[in-house]
C-alpha cells in the first residue's frame, strides 16, 4: 500500500499542474460521454419516431417492391389475402398501397408517391385519422417538408394525375385537410397520404397493398407467398449506418481532446522525471529499488485519471443529467440537414456501460502514457540520479 | 560484538569511463570499519570520498576488488537486494539535504519506515523519537521550503536514523550550513552514534567536522594516504 499512498501524496503536493491536467482529462472524459450519449440517444430518438410513424413492428412487401426503385413501383401491388388479411382484421397490421402520380400545384409539375392508409390505422403515429372522407372530396394529408417544397397548405386543393392497374391515366381534385409535422422525412417528402380504400379504388387495385406494416414487438414472421418480411433490422440498418457515421466524426473530435490531454500528462511525467531525478536518487537511497520507483511515477501519472474522473463527475454529472432530461436544442431550420429523424431535442442516453467503458478506456490510456516516460528510470544509476543527471 | 567489522574493503578500485579516456577514481582501497565508529573519509575534491561513500552505502559497485557491507558483498548484489540492504541498514546524509519536497519533516522522516512496512503506531513513535533527537518536534509538520538550511539538514539526519541502521553514511553535511549549524549538527550525529551505536563514516574537508572526527583517513588521488585514528571512542 505505500505506493499508492505515496503517489496519492505527491499527486497532491504536485498541486496546480495535477488539478491542470486533472481539469484538461476531465474535459475529454465528460465530451465523450457526452458525444457518445448524444449519438446513442439519437439512435434510440430516431428508432422510435421511425418505428412509430413507419415501421411498426417490421413489414411485408410485395416481392420486387423496392422503394429505392420507382420502376418497381407500378407491378408492386398485391391482394390482401390470408394471413395479411387476418392481421388486419385483428388490428395487427395495417397496408399502405404505394401509386406514383404527378400533383399541379402553381402550374408546375410535381411528382409525388400517393400512399393509401387506413384512416381507422392506430398502429402508427401518422394522422390518418383526418383521412374520414366527405361526400365529393378526396381528402389528402401531407407533411410539413411537401407542404413547403409543393406551396400546399391546409385547405388547398390541388389536381391529381395517376395511372391505373390497367395503365390508364385519370386525374382528380384533391383537398389538402391537414399538414402534419413530423421528424421522420420518409413519411413526408413528396407523399400524399390518401384514404386506403380511395386510392384503391382510383388505382384499380381493390384490396390490394404494396406494404403491410405490422404491429410493434410483432413476431415471428409467417412466410407469405408473394410477400417478403423485413424486421426492424433491416428497415434501420441505413438510419444506424447515418448515425455510425455521425459517431465516428464525433469520436474524432474528442479523440483529439483525449490526445491533447494524454499529451499534458505526458509532458507532465517527462519533465517530472527530469526535474525530480534527484529526487529519484534519494528515493533509491532509501532503499526503493527502480521497480517500485518506476510503479510510483506511473501510479502518479494514473491517478491523474482519478482525479479527472472525480473533477469531470463534479460538473459533469450536472451537466450531463440536465441534457439527458431537458435535452439538447437545434435549430428548427438545420434538422433536415441530418438525413435522418431527429426532432427539435436530442435526448442524449448514458448507460453505465458507455460510464464504465469510458472510464476504462480513459484510465488504461493514462496508465500507457504515465508509464511511457518512467521506462528511462529503469536505466538510471542511483549515483548518477544523486548527481541530477539522467542517463 | 561491539568492535565487530562492518565494512571491509580489499583491493577496492574503481574506474570511470571519461570520453575515450578513463579516470580511477578509487585505486586499491582496503579499509575495515567496525561497529560504532565515527569516521570521516578525508581529502581534497576528486580524491574518490564520495565515491567510496558510495559503493559502501550499496549506490554504485566497484570496478576490481571486494566491498563487504553488513555481511553482503556489495559488487555481486542485484538492484533489488541493494536497495533492501540500504531500506534496512543503512542511512543516508547528503550535503544539499535531499528532502522530498512535498512532503512535511514528518513524512520525509516517516519514509524510509513505509518502506519497512512499520505499523502506523510504531512508525509514529519512531518518527517522534527521531525529531526529538534533532529537537526538531515542533516542525514536524513544515515542509522543507519553510525550514532553514539547518532545520532541513537535522530532518535529514533523523531522517538517516529513524529507523537506527547500523551505518550512517554521510557526503559532505555541514557543506551549505553555517558554523553555528554545522557544530550543532555535527553534536547531534555524535549523540546519536553514542546512543545508537550506529556507524557515521563521513566524506568531507570541512575542519569543522574533522575535528569532531574519532578516525581520520585521508584520500588522495583515490588512493588512501593516512588513516589514523584522533580521538578515543
Amino acid at each position: 500500500m505505500i505506493i499508492p499512498k505515496l503517489a496519492f501524496r505527491n499527486m497532491l503536493g504536485a498541486g496546480a499542474k495535477t488539478w491542470l491536467n486533472a481539469v484538461v482529462l476531465s474535459m475529454a472524459f465528460v465530451a465523450i460521454i457526452w458525444g457518445q450519449g448524444l449519438y446513442i440517444g439519437m439512435d434510440a430518438e430516431v428508432s422510435r419516431a421511425m418505428i412509430e410513424a413507419e415501421y411498426g413492428g417490421g413489414q411485408y412487401w410485395v416481392e420486387g417492391y423496392d422503394p429505392f426503385d420507382p420502376f418497381t413501383i407500378q407491378d408492386a401491388h398485391r391482394p390482401l389475402t390470408g394471413p395479411l388479411r387476418a392481421l388486419g382484421e385483428k388490428g395487427q397490421a395495417t397496408p399502405f398501397l404505394i401509386v406514383q402520380g404527378t400533383i399541379y400545384p402553381g402550374g408546375r409539375i410535381v411528382p409525388v408517391l400517393l400512399k393509401g392508409i387506413d384512416p381507422g390505422q392506430k398502429l402508427l403515429s401518422i394522422p390518418s385519422s383526418v383521412l374520414k372522407a366527405a361526400d365529393n372530396e378526396l381528402p389528402a394529408l401531407i407533411g410539413a417538408r411537401m407542404s413547403a417544397t409543393s406551396g400546399l397548405k391546409k385547405g388547398d386543393t390541388v389536381t391529381v394525375r395517376w395511372r391505373d392497374a390497367k395503365g390508364t391515366f385519370d386525374a382528380k381534385d384533391l383537398l389538402i385537410v391537414e399538414v402534419m409535422r413530423t421528424t421522420v422525412q420518409s413519411i413526408d417528402n413528396g407523399q400524399i397520404w390518401l384514404p386506403l380504400q380511395i386510392l384503391q379504388e382510383m388505382a384499380g387495385m381493390p384490396s390490394e397493398a404494396t406494404i403491410v406494416v405490422t404491429e410493434k414487438n410483432y413476431g415471428p414472421a409467417v412466410l407469405i407467398p408473394g410477400w417478403t418480411f423485413k424486421n426492424l433490422d433491416y428497415l434501420l440498418a441505413d438510419i444506424k449506418s447515418v448515425v455510425q457515421a455521425k459517431t465516428i466524426g464525433s469520436s474524432i473530435l474528442y479523440s483529439i481532446l483525449l490526445f491533447l490531454a494524454m499529451l499534458a500528462i505526458f509532458n507532465t511525467q517527462l519533465l517530472s522525471i527530469w526535474r525530480r531525478r534527484k529526487e529519484i536518487g534519494t528515493m533509491m537511497a532509501l532503499g526503493f529499488s527502480r521497480g517500485k520507483v518506476i510503479r510510483l511515477f506511473t501510479l502518479e501519472g494514473a491517478l491523474n485519471g482519478v482525479l479527472a474522473a472525480l473533477v469531470g463527475a463534479v460538473y459533469g454529472i450536472p451537466l450531463l443529467a440536465y441534457t439527458a432530461t431537458h435535452g439538447l436544442g437545434l435549430p428548427a431550420d438545420q434538422i433536415d440537414s441530418f438525413g435522418i429523424a431527429i426532432s427539435e431535442k436530442l435526448y442524449p442516453t448514458y448507460s453505465g456501460a458507455l460510464v464504465i467503458g469510458t472510464t476504462i478506456l480513459v484510465f488504461s490510456i493514462t496508465t500507457i502514457v504515465s508509464f511511457m516516460p518512467t521506462r528511462k528510470i529503469a536505466k538510471l544509476k542511483p549515483t548518477d540520479a544523486l548527481r541530477g543527471k539522467l542517463t | 560484538m561491539e568492535n565487530s567489522i562492518l565494512i571491509k574493503t580489499v583491493d577496492l578500485t574503481k574506474v570511470y569511463p571519461m570520453g575515450g579516456q578513463s579516470i580511477t577514481a578509487l585505486d586499491s582501497v582496503s579499509l575495515t570499519f567496525r561497529k560504532g565508529e565515527f569516521a570521516g573519509l578525508v581529502g581534497p575534491s576528486g580524491s574518490g570520498k564520495t565515491t567510496l561513500l558510495n559503493i559502501l552505502g550499496s549506490l554504485d559497485t566497484p570496478t576490481k576488488g571486494s566491498a563487504e557491507v553488513l555481511g553482503e558483498k556489495v559488487e555481486t548484489l542485484s538492484h533489488k537486494k541493494a536497495a533492501a540492504l540500504r531500506n534496512r541498514h543503512i542511512g543516508f546524509i547528503f550535503q544539499t539535504f535531499n528532502l522530498l519536497p512535498v512532503y512535511t519533516a514528518y513524512e520525509n522522516v516517516e519514509f524510509p519506515l513505509l518502506l519497512l512496512g512499520l505499523p502506523p503506531a510504531a512508525r509514529k513513535k519512531a518518527v517522534m523519537d527521531a525529531l526529538d533527537w534533532v529537537h526538531l518536534a515542533d516542525r514536524a509538520k513544515s515542509r522543507p521550503n519553510q525550514l532553514s538550511g539547518g532545520q532541513c539538514q537535522r530532518v535529514a539526519i533523523a531522517r538517516a536514523v529513524v529507523k537506527k541502521p547500523s551505518l550512517v553514511l554521510a557526503d559532505e553535511p555541514t557543506a551549505n550550513l553555517d558554523a553555528e549549524n554545522s557544530h550543532h549538527i555535527l553534536h547531534t550525529m555524535e549523540d546519536i552514534n553514542r546512543e545508537l551505536r550506529s556507524t557515521f563514516i563521513f566524506a568531507t574537508h570541512d575542519e569543522k567536522v574533522i575535528g569532531h572526527l574519532r578516525r581520520k583517513i585521508v584520500l588522495v588521488d583515490g588512493k588512501v594516504a593516512k588513516d589514523e585514528v584522533i580521538k578515543a571512542a
